[in-house]
């Protein structure tokens, strides 16, 4: 973090540019490409969030079906009990955080291989519940749930969400607070208790910080803010179903944080931004959706056997690369800024 | 439930936890030795189902003959993640994981590039059966599966308790640096751990390709159960494994054969949980590894 005030001028000057970036970037784009743009910043939101947990040293691997938590539990409080749409927003966020609580009490008392393993088996409980024909009524079963009402427009202002360009604007409001918060979390006493439990968790129990309280609240938090952008989800797609929240979305959020690296707040970003771009790229590139899973296979082996700590490594490289420190602070926004407006 | 009912799901629940049993023994020798859950292991399930539908129901070759090709394939398949994934990160269990994880999703569109999305059918190599005296049918295709299982199955006990290479193996899996302090390598260990490990899941896949339709997705419910199993039966013990899967088996073959399939797999699940959270080390498990 700059530390010199003219480093801390170019840190805002270059969030100033990377602001107007982003205001810009959906006037630049193809239509696909805009709907692209709004999954893209709720899937940022989505792999911050989960390095929160991270940051505690557990790899869950529920994390998707908690967003899935939060979508369902938006789109069933606004079209079962016709609660305005931001309000239902934060139920299903606070659905997905209270899961999370109850989800504590037996997964922590787990570490590791059998944390991840029990991570999991809660996820898989959580989408047979979803699918299970008894309770088809309430959650619609393996087709989910339809028709979920949109967001609400504004007439004053004449803004439609329905528009994608608009729902990005909201979704980047929303994602920016949030990431705020998050960043504000991880710098805060508490986020400095993350960390120490992480490396030290013996050590921090001896000196009297109650482990598995922040463990619980690192997992609340963040289960939160996975819960946000589920609903961020289902409000514009207007469908959940229970796929869409299965293992294979969980590896995608496992590989935008291996490929960006956790040990950084920018670098989940990193990864589901360079990661989406490249997507888009090959995609067209190559024109088969069905290679796409062997392409994020073979890059997830690609980076943990040689470039472990992902791409925000590459970050100090770069900069000492281009050696001047103007660009220091530039460098953390934009290669993935770059390629975004390269198209 | 009548007695025929309950009979007949005995049969099935026995034919269940047989490759059930073969495929966690797998997963449990390579975590044992290499001390990596390895995700990928559903996959390598499937890959022995694919064998056989290309050798077997593709080509015509001898469904006996297409099971030893798919045993070898998909042990293959393991020394492949060895060499290339798992020896270079030795060092680091979770990348281990992690890049078991990519391997999976290679396996799976390779599948899907090859043989399309949808489901595969694989004619039954023959349509003998077994009648019961009540009634109570049991396949020879099924009774291929058990057999199959208890023959590998006691050859790998007596190949662990018997044969040198079977001492060193569990000596590595108990404490590997004591192991190698003794001489003996870990390299050759763990590459023997991971060929056996791959070859088990995949003959169980090769032996069941006739009986479940195997499609490119097809190893994602079996790793759920197979992590159920080894969890249950205490993450580091094959005897454990196999009576955990036999457990599993009949408490999944009941609940779906009463209620229905999706309360079966949540209450497997959760079965996993409450020994999670009450007996972390297994129902059978000797002691705690991580």
């Amino acid at each position: 973090m700059p530390e010199r005030p003219t480093s801390r001028l170019t840190f805002a000057l270059g969030l100033i540019l990377l602001a107007a970036a982003l205001i810009v970037l959906p006037h630049l784009v193809s239509l696909s490409q805009k709907e692209v743009l709004v999954l893209l910043v709720i899937n940022v939101l989505l792999v911050s969030s989960y390095r929160l947990l991270t940051l505690t040293g557990e790899w869950s691997l529920a994390h998707a079906v908690i967003m899935g938590v939060g979508a369902y539990g938006s789109a069933l409080v606004s079209k079962e009990l016709s609660w305005p749409v931001p309000l239902a927003m934060l139920v299903g966020a606070s659905i997905a955080a209270f899961l999370a609580f109850l989800l504590s009490f037996p997964l922590f008392r787990m570490k590791g291989f059998y944390f991840l393993i029990g991570s999991f088996a809660a996820g898989e409980v959580i989408r047979l519940v979803w699918k299970w024909s008894e309770l088809t009524w309430l959650f619609g079963g393996p087709k989910g749930i339809k028709l979920i009402p949109p967001f609400p427009d504004i007439p004053v202002l004449s803004i439609d969400f329905y528009d994608p360009v608009n729902y990005y604007y909201l979704c980047l409001i929303v994602v920016t607070i949030s990431l705020l918060i998050l960043y504000r979390v991880e710098r805060s006493r508490i986020g400095l208790t993350f960390h120490a439990i992480h490396w030290q968790d013996k050590l921090a129990e001896s000196v009297g910080v109650d482990t598995f309280r922040y463990r619980m609240l690192a997992f609340v938090i963040s289960s939160f803010f996975a819960g946000l952008s589920g609903a961020l989800y289902a409000h514009y797609i207007g469908t959940v179903n229970p796929n869409r929240f299965s293992v294979e979305e969980m590896t995608y959020i496992l590989i935008w944080a291996i490929v960006g690296g956790t040990a950084t707040f920018y670098g989940p970003i990193l990864g589901v931004v360079v990661l989406t771009v490249l997507n888009e790229v090959v995609l067209r590139a190559i024109g088969v959706d069905e290679m796409r899973p062997m392409l994020y296979g073979a890059i997830l082996i690609l980076f943990i056997l040689f470039l472990p700590n992902g791409l925000e490594s590459l970050v100090p490289k770069a900069k000492d690369w281009f050696g001047g420190r103007k660009q220091k602070q530039a460098k953390s926004e934009q290669p993935a800024e770059a390629e975004q407006t390269a198209k | 439930m009548t007695l025929e009912l309950f009979f007949q799901t005995v049969v099935n629940a026995t034919y269940a936890a047989s490759y059930m049993a073969l495929i966690a023994v797998g997963l449990v020798l390579i975590f044992g030795v290499m001390g990596v859950i390895n995700f990928a292991h559903g996959e390598l399930y499937m890959a022995g189902a694919y064998a056989v539908v290309a050798l077997y129901a593709g080509m015509g070759i001898n469904f006996f003959v297409a099971v030893a090709i798919g045993l070898l394939f998909v042990g293959m398949l393991g020394l492949l993640m060895e060499y290339g994934l798992f020896r270079p990160l030795r060092d680091n269990p979770l990348g281990g994981l992690i890049a078991s994880i990519g391997f999976l999703l290679i396996l799976q569109t390779i599948a899907v590039l090859g043989f399309g999305v949808q489901m595969e059918h694989v004619p039954p190599s023959t349509q003998g059966k077994i009648v019961f005296s009540d009634g109570v049918v049991l396949t020879y295709q099924r009774l291929y599966v058990i057999l199959t299982t208890v023959v590998l199955l006691t050859a790998l006990w007596l190949f662990l308790r018997k044969s040198k290479f079977g001492w060193a193996l569990r000596a590595c899996a108990q404490d590997r640096e004591a192991a190698v302090l003794q001489g003996m390598s870990i390299n050759a260990t763990a590459r023997l751990a991971m060929f056996i490990g791959a070859a088990l899941a995949g003959v169980a896949g090769a032996l069941t390709a006739p009986l479940v339709a195997p499609t490119p997705q097809m190893g994602h419910p079996v790793i759920i159960t197979a992590f159920i199993i080894i969890i249950v039966g205490g993450v580091g013990s094959l005897e454990g494994a196999v009576l955990a899967a036999i457990l599993y088996a009949f408490v999944n073959t009941f609940v779906t054969t009463i209620y229905d399939g999706t309360l079966a797999n949540i209450v497997g699940l959760l079965l996993m949980l409450i020994v999670l959270i009450v007996k972390p080390t297994g129902l059978f498990g000797a002691k705690e590894r991580a």
